[in-house]
């Protein structure tokens, strides 16, 4: 058997959050990543996020496409239903999901390679819907399953570990993502949890499409000298413009930062962000300055983390289409089917 | 030439009408077909259009059938030819006999016309512009300045035409009045100038009944309404667009929630088949619903999903109104061809549910029945619609509904089932027809919870890449294929008068110029049995029905006999034993044709005799 359970053991004095839940309730199996894959810390940053937020685990839905990152949805919420589509076409399967059941939490992992190739225009049209979910794109600027191949995302002039110079230009799906129109838009570094987590967690209370690109270096094939997704390299040119906390609706707002370097945003669901500002003159509500500074720091081969833009008054793909509250799944006969009444009246019509 | 008496006909012709594509002329030749049901005479019209939105030819034909024959019949007994590009063609295909309807504005030499044909001139032109200015106006009322003048030489009740012209515009005085009084110009021009009325005749009768006039793209759409739709995801191809639209006008009337005026239902332009199906399998996996309209190359994208909805087991409704192919083929013409396309769709051993209505009445029982199906079996299921049904309006059955029926969800293990200690498993097959038991994603903190994926997985939808877990299963969608066979609609025989020898097999949209062939081929003294296929996988009765005849004629529109390789391949039938009688030229298939066909093959059987080979 190729499966493997985690043990089932809890030790008494692991801590727990609102619901009475420890760390081992957001677990799911066993990873089967390479040892130190970037993967792997983005599984336990959605974990810590999840926990913290006192998420009901069975209320996640997760999906994902093909490749080493979206096989990392069995290694979180193992209460909650994962699904492992087809290569780069999670976004459609994640859409028709939520028209299905409004009231999930919806949890989209993807990789560069099933984000910015083959599922590029899915990545795209789910954003521009407002499609109310997280979407995570695990960023290694590799193919990491078929092992090594350049990814969309990697950068022009990066080298590959067999040496070979990549001469296409890369795809930022941030910069893409904004411009598309997403309302919530975030960078982090997998190496980075302090700021990761509050990102996802931010995004998880977030109403609409929220996207964040980690940066995920994949230990087997792509982090060598010469590439721009290595951890040396991440971490030397990491400009974070902010670092946040997210105060859920239910807590009093206490935050004391030196004033001027902290921005409160307060979501359509009561839940707060507190911003502190890195760089003294970023400001996160501004799609278009978001888009020029990223361009401006990519240009330097800065890669710039953090929140880069959040709307706060978003809505999502059901206020657009203005379904009813209940979910679309629950929905009966009763409900849904006109009767023999109407059908009467319709065939009169059609005499 | 010899001397040709004109046609006389009453209540049984073809009238067809050549028009550019944009001259706004559909609507005229619609009201013309629903004029004369108002007669209570039984119709059967045809649309024949270019893939293209203006300026190219289209026709409209119009059989007017007392005996309610609802196939093509092939002929034209009037042609209205109001397209000088398709002039000679549209002459040529005017029957012997025949009356030839044209704008007489502007003379034209004798050698423009045949002999053998009654010419009738109407100067359309020269009414409409001496009546109005408007260069637009012109061009749609000389539309029903020629309705009017049909309605004198045909000898229709003008009442019955003004009738529908008022329920047309209803509301809109102004149109209303104008376009009655073009009907009036051209029928008294009409009954002043001309001999009125021809040889071809309405009369009123009463063959129409209760049946509705629809098209089947309508009523699959108000199927998936019935049937419990909430979700449909769609990208524009012909000749499925109107299905989605229909759906969607559908529900804007029947499903809104009356007190917060919010929608039941959710509809999205998907960004091309990919999206479209992912989201109904997302859906479908979530426990709604969901359908995708589409033709033959949508089909081609959808099969990566299609594979997965059969191997993971996710329930997928999918409506295809084919159309010719292969590629872009020819897209606004009919064919049956997406058969084999459908039923093994994708790669790896997959087998699909096909289900095949013969007109609007069975589309609509079919779409709403293939959503309790796709639960029930946890697969992709196939409405096999074609351009001919979808697109042309029919005569049938009015649709119907039992307000009892409840919605069959499948095997659905609640979180009740699951606190009473119910296993789950999600391959599990608890009771022996290859069906497992699913959850919905949210149901139960602790228990039902697994991992949806394409890979293969063990029982208990632990990821495996074992052998014997993986023929295990197999084996089992196998068991749940075969429990299929008698969950959908049933081969419907009808026996010849006397006992015979031979067999005909047919399905969908062939089925009204079959049912027609039948009488012309006793007619020639040829008896047959008949089988109309509504669903693959077969049900056990059409191995036995070849069995039990020496011959079967296997009648389908496509080139290589899609429906007969499948018999052959899933029965292990004798291919010999099955001869194909093919149609394949985009034009629906005629009862003339399958008669001469089959009457050739009959003749050839009686007249070669078995000869010893020398050696
Ligand atoms: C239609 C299709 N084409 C190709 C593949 C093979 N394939 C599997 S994973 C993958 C790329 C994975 O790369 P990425 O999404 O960046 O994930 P990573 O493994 O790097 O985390 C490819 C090309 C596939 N599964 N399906
Ligand atoms: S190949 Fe790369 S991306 Fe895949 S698991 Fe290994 S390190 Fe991670």
């Amino acid at each position: 058997m190729t499966y493997i359970a985690k043990p089932k053991f809890h030790h008494p004095g692991l801590p727990k959050n609102d619901l009475g839940f420890t760390h081992r309730d957001y677990e799911g199996k066993i990873s089967t990543l390479c040892a130190g894959c970037g993967h792997d810390s983005i599984t336990a940053s959605i974990i810590e996020a999840c926990f913290e937020l006192s998420i009901e685990p069975h209320r996640v839905a997760k999906i994902s496409g093909i490749g080493c990152s979206s096989k990392t949805p069995d290694y979180f919420l193992g209460n909650s239903h994962g699904f492992n589509s087809v290569h780069g076409r999670m976004p459609s399967v994640l859409t028709g999901a939520n028209l299905a059941n409004r009231d999930l939490i919806y949890l989209g992992v993807s990789g560069d390679g099933d984000s910015a190739s083959i599922g590029f225009g899915q990545f795209a049209h789910s954003i521009r819907r407002g499609v109310n979910m997280t979407y995570i794109v695990e960023n290694n600027g590799v193919y990491g399953l078929t092992k090594g191949q350049f990814s969309a995302t990697a950068d022009r002039g990066s080298k590959s570990k067999k040496g070979v110079t990549n001469t296409d230009n890369a795809i930022d799906l941030v910069a893409i993502a904004l411009q598309l129109g997403a309302s919530f838009v975030a960078r982090g570094f997998s190496g980075d949890k302090t700021q990761l987590v509050p990102l996802i967690a931010a995004a998880i209370q977030h109403k609409g499409a929220a996207f964040i690109d980690v940066i995920s270096p994949c230990i087997a094939f792509n982090n060598h000298a010469g590439s721009t997704k290595s951890f040396d390299y991440v971490r030397e040119h990491n400009d974070a413009v902010n670092r946040l906390d997210v105060i859920t609706g239910r807590d009093p707002i206490s935050v004391d930062y030196a004033p001027g370097t902290v921005q409160v945003v307060e979501q359509h669901d009561g839940s707060r962000i507190a911003l502190r500002k890195i760089d003294a003159d970023y400001d996160a509500h501004d799609r278009v300055g978001a888009m020029t500074f990223l361009q401006k720091h990519a240009a330097k081969g800065q890669i710039v983390t953090g929140l880069l833009y959040v709307d706060p008054e978003s809505d999502d793909l059901h206020s657009h289409l203005d379904t009813v509250e209940t979910p679309l799944n629950t929905l009966e006969a009763k409900d849904l089917c006109p009767g023999t009444t109407a059908l009467d009246r319709i065939n009169a019509s059609l005499r | 030439m010899p001397v040709q008496s004109p046609i006389s006909s009453v209540n049984d012709f073809v009238v067809r009408f050549a028009n550019v594509n944009g001259s706004g002329s559909a609507s005229a030749n619609e009201m013309f077909a629903r004029s004369i049901l108002r007669h209570g005479v039984p119709v059967s019209p045809r649309n024949i259009f270019p893939s293209n939105i203006q300026g190219l030819p289209t026709w409209y034909e119009v059989r007017v059938t007392e005996d309610g024959h609802l196939g093509a019949r092939g002929g034209v007994d009037m042609m209205v030819a109001m397209n000088p590009q398709t002039w000679d063609k549209d002459l040529a295909s005017i029957e012997p006999g025949g009356y030839l309807f044209y704008d007489s504005t502007k003379p034209m030499p004798a050698s423009k016309f045949r002999a053998d044909i009654t010419v009738i001139g109407v100067p359309l032109t020269a009414i409409t512009n001496s009546t109005y200015t408007d260069p637009r106006q012109r061009q749609l009322f000389k539309n029903i300045i020629y309705l009017g003048a049909l309605c004198a030489l045909l000898d229709m009740d003008p009442k019955l035409v003004e009738q529908l012209i008022g329920e047309q515009y209803k509301g809109k005085e102004k149109l209303l009045s104008s376009n009655v009084h073009a009907l009036h110009l051209g029928r008294d021009w009409a009954l002043q100038n001309l001999k009125c009325p021809i040889g071809l005749r309405i009369k009123k009768a009463d063959k129409v009944g209760d049946r509705i006039f629809i098209e089947g793209n309508n009523a699959a759409a108000l199927g998936a309404v019935y049937g419990g739709a909430t979700v449909c995801a769609w990208y524009p191809i012909t000749p499925s667009s109107s299905l989605a639209d229909a759906f969607t006008s559908h529900c804007k009337k029947l499903r809104h929630d009356p007190e917060t005026g919010k929608a039941k239902y959710a509809i999205v332009q998907g960004e091309d088949e990919l999206a479209s199906i992912g989201i109904v399998i997302g859906a479908s996996w979530n426990g709604a619903r969901a359908f995708t309209a589409t033709s033959g190359p949508g089909i081609s994208l959808m099969t990566e999903f299609i594979g997965l909805s059969y191997f993971a087991e996710i329930p997928a409704v999918i409506m295809n109104v084919q159309r010719a192919g292969p590629s872009t083929g020819m897209p606004t013409r009919t064919q049956q061809c997406d058969i084999i396309a459908c039923a093994y769709a994708s790669h790896g051993d997959t087998k699909h549910v096909l289900l095949l209505p013969e007109d609007p009445a069975e589309a609509f029982e079919f779409a709403a029945q293939a959503f309790d199906l796709a639960e029930r079996l946890q697969t992709t299921i196939f409405v096999m619609l074609d351009l001919d049904i979808g697109m042309n309006h029919r005569l049938c059955r009015p649709l119907k509904w039992d307000d009892a029926r409840q919605y069959d969800r499948g095997k659905v293990m609640t979180a009740e089932m699951l606190d009473d200690g119910r296993d789950f498993g999600r391959y599990l097959d608890v009771d022996g027809d290859g069906i497992p038991y699913r959850t919905y994603p949210g149901t139960h903190p602790t228990k039902g919870s697994y991992f949806t994926r394409g890979t293969s997985r063990d029982r208990y939808a632990r990821y495996s890449e074992e052998g014997s877990v993986y023929a295990d299963n197999m084996q089992r969608l196998v068991r749940k294929f075969e429990t299929a066979q008698d969950m959908v609609p049933r081969p419907l025989q009808a026996n010849a008068a006397k006992p015979t020898k031979y067999g005909v097999i047919y399905f969908g949209s062939t089925a009204p110029a079959m049912d027609e062939a039948i009488g012309l081929l006793e007619a020639n003294g040829h008896q047959l049995d008949r089988l109309r296929i509504r669903a693959f996988p077969f049900h056990s009765s059409v191995a036995s029905f070849i069995a039990d005849h020496d011959f079967v004629y296997v009648v389908e529109q496509n080139r290589d006999s899609q429906l007969r390789s499948l018999i052959v391949n899933e029965n292990g039938i004798d291919p010999v034993r099955l001869v194909p009688i093919l149609h394949y030229d985009g034009t629906p298939i005629t009862a003339r044709f399958i008669a001469g066909a089959i009457g050739d093959h009959q003749d050839q059987l009686k007249l070669t005799p078995l000869r010893k080979v020398k050696s």
